[in-house]
């Protein structure tokens, strides 16, 4: 086991720049997850790790040694593909055991680890199968399998579960969450699904455009994101995004949505928004859930307006809603008992306590 | 009112097509079963006549009697080839010449196929294109260069290899090396990248990826490309008629025209016998391969 550290890690195809400087420290045992749009250079970056791809410049350390030139099967690392890329003419054993039996481990300790592996991913009576007779679940759970027994420092997962059902995947992810809880190898996980990072990673790093766009936890990314493609990559449904300006009415800060739409802020944000210009052109972000129907008890930094909703979407517990704030929809969480109709006009309440203001030109959350 | 009159007229006169797929898909088998006839005909004639032939004497071929049946049938044209040293010979070079060519082919075309395929060096691309091209000149533009070749490395070495039966194991692989090595491309290029990567990953060299993964894997192209080089140094006529002349260096192909011809006298029941025979061996070992012809071993690699 080992950590991972990633040194301005650079990747050029011919002239693109897939990868555009990473820095990245993955302690031991820990489970980070790289997240981003397809085309963000998530994938090169765990093929860099893997070795499957040089790197053009910068430095990748694996339990402190640089690995730039060592070949992949000298890192001591195991890859769970997304297609799972068993090999079809083995059983599942012999697709586990394979590279063990490259090093020439003994047989007996080479069954000892396949029948732990096998128990642990809960695949004991398929190890005599071959892999078109499996499931696309048990293909995964054996293509873990296979990394598993390596025993290896690090374990690196491309889009494990992309080819899965749903259903199947919240499974799988479970599994892979057990699986670590169990073995506590230092993961790092590629995934195009928020949802995903979020449930899986203790650390999740997003990716836009070649470059790190935040490390965090997933609470981290959630509540404070600071950039307007993490605030609106994370979570969903999306966070809102509302063009706004601030304002001194009053001898308050307010933030002024429309003509006829202004919230003063609460203290705290106040304070903290009191050295942006008044002229900046700003946007309020705002998650679904707090936007929600009115409640009868004011609480402080809770407005309440009105709007004539789009669209509903009940959900079962709870129900979102769409309308249409000076041209830009919005969406809100409310309660189903709330009342909300298509096309009916409902008082709602916006949580300012949970708000976050962004520069509406370079993105960046204030 | 009108309206609904002619509505209730016109709906029953409509043709009603009950069952029209399964009238189309009878058709369609009527079709097929008609043309497969045709081609059974065509393809299975001549042959028949071969084995109509072969157990004739020469004064029955030569008679005025119905060609298609056996008045008395013997068994004599085989005993006589079978137990004829010189057509147990050519027996024996064309089965020595077709399982070197087989060898050498296989050793030169599936590490190149798997080269060209994975290895990703400068100008692999272009090499595997002109591998392909080479395969495109005739041998009939070939072998007098090629001749003339063998002459001067005789001059220059001492080693005379025209009238040598394995002459042919330096020739026959120009034509199933290129071709072969095409499609071991095709088949290894289908193979999803990600299996060489996972094995690479477990610790394969690029040897043993090819040996462990890739050549079980694409089985079935490799026998395709068995089959091929088999055939084609099997039936080659042209390259052993110029290259060999001397009755015991002969492949049974030359060697039934040369010997069985003698000026214009065709002994006809021998030649048939000969040419049965001799393709005997290619179909026991279509037969034989077919079903891992067809298997498809690539199943469950991945997805689907």
């Amino acid at each position: 086991m080992a950590d991972v550290t990633l040194r301005k890690v650079v990747k050029k195809y011919d002239d693109v720049e897939a990868v555009r400087g990473i820095d990245l420290d993955i302690a031991d045992h820990e489970f980070v997850v790289l997240v981003g749009p397809s085309g963000c250079g998530k994938s090169t970056t765990l093929r860099m790790i893997a070795g499957l791809e040089d790197i053009t410049d910068g430095d990748i350390m694996i339990g402190g040694d640089v690995v730039n030139d060592v070949p992949p099967k000298d890192r001591d690392i195991a890859m769970v593909f997304q297609n799972y890329a068993l090999y079809p003419h083995m059983t599942v054993a012999e697709n586990m055991s394979f590279g063990l039996r490259l090093k020439r481990y003994p047989k007996a300790e080479i069954k000892t680890r396949i029948d732990e592996a096998a128990r642990m991913l809960d695949i004991v009576e398929l190890v005599d199968r071959k892999p078109k007779q499996l499931s696309g679940g048990q293909r995964q759970r054996v293509a873990m399998g296979r990394a598993i027994v390596r025993n290896p420092k690090v374990f690196l997962f491309d889009e494990p579960l992309s080819n899965l059902d749903a259903k199947l995947r919240v499974q799988m992810r479970i599994e892979i969450k057990k699986v670590h809880q169990k073995v506590r190898t230092t993961t790092v996980y590629v995934t195009h699904d928020q949802v995903e990072a979020m449930t899986l990673a203790d650390r999740v790093v997003v990716m836009n455009h070649g470059r790190i766009e935040q490390i965090g936890t997933p609470n981290e990314l959630y509540h404070k994101p600071a950039t307007k493609f993490v605030a609106s990559f994370i979570g969903s449904p999306a966070m809102n995004f509302i063009p706004c300006r601030l304002e001194e009415a009053g001898g308050k800060l307010h933030i002024r949505i429309t003509d006829r739409l202004a919230f003063p802020l609460p203290p705290k944000r106040a304070a903290r928004y009191q050295g942006v210009s008044r002229t900046d052109k700003l946007l309020l972000g705002l998650r679904p859930e707090h936007i929600t129907e009115a409640s009868p008890h004011a609480e402080p930094g809770v407005e309440n307006f009105d709007a004539v909703l789009d669209v509903t979407e009940p959900m079962g517990m709870e129900t979102l809603i769409y309308f249409p704030i000076d041209g830009t929809q919005v969406c809100g969480r409310v309660n189903p008992n709330a009342g909300a109709q298509d096309g009916a006009p409902l008082r709602l309440a916006v949580d300012l306590n949970n708000m976050h203001l962004l520069n509406e030109v370079s993105g960046a959350v204030i | 009112m009108t309206s609904t009159v002619v509505i209730d007229k016109a709906a029953p006169t409509r043709p009603v097509k009950l069952r029209s797929m399964s009238r189309d898909r009878t058709w369609a088998l009527r079709w097929s079963y008609f043309f497969l006839t045709l081609f059974a005909v065509f393809a299975l004639v001549p042959p028949l006549y071969m084995v109509i032939t072969s157990l004739k004497t020469s004064a029955e071929i030569s008679a005025a009697t119905n060609p298609w049946w056996v008045y008395h049938p013997t068994l004599s044209n085989y005993v006589e080839l079978l137990t004829s040293n010189q057509f147990l010979t050519f027996f024996r070079n064309s089965a020595l010449v077709s399982i070197f060519v087989v060898t050498i082919t296989m050793l030169i075309s599936v590490p190149a196929a798997f080269a060209l395929a994975r290895m990703r060096f400068w100008g692999s691309a272009t090499l595997a294109t002109g591998v392909f091209l080479t395969y495109l000149i005739p041998e009939t533009l070939l072998f007098l260069p090629l001749f003339k070749m063998f002459v001067a490395f005789g001059d220059l070495t001492g080693i005379q290899l025209i009238n040598k039966w394995y002459v042919l194991l330096v020739i026959y692989p120009t034509l199933t090396v290129p071709f072969c090595t095409w499609i071991m491309i095709g088949y290894f290029a289908s193979i999803p990248k990600e299996l060489d990567e996972a094995a690479i990953i477990d610790g394969a060299s690029w040897f043993q990826t090819l040996t462990r993964i890739f050549i079980p894997v694409a089985l079935p192209g490799l026998i395709a490309a068995t089959i091929f080089a088999f055939t084609v140094s099997w039936a080659q006529f042209l390259y052993p008629l110029v290259f060999t002349t001397s009755t015991d260096q002969l492949v049974l192909p030359v060697g039934i025209v040369t010997t069985l011809i003698k000026g214009d006298v065709f002994a006809w029941g021998q030649i048939m016998t000969g040419a049965l025979l001799g393709a005997a061996p290619p179909l026991i070992i279509y037969a034989f391969l077919m079903d891992y012809y067809i298997a498809g071993l690539t199943a469950g690699a991945t997805k689907g």
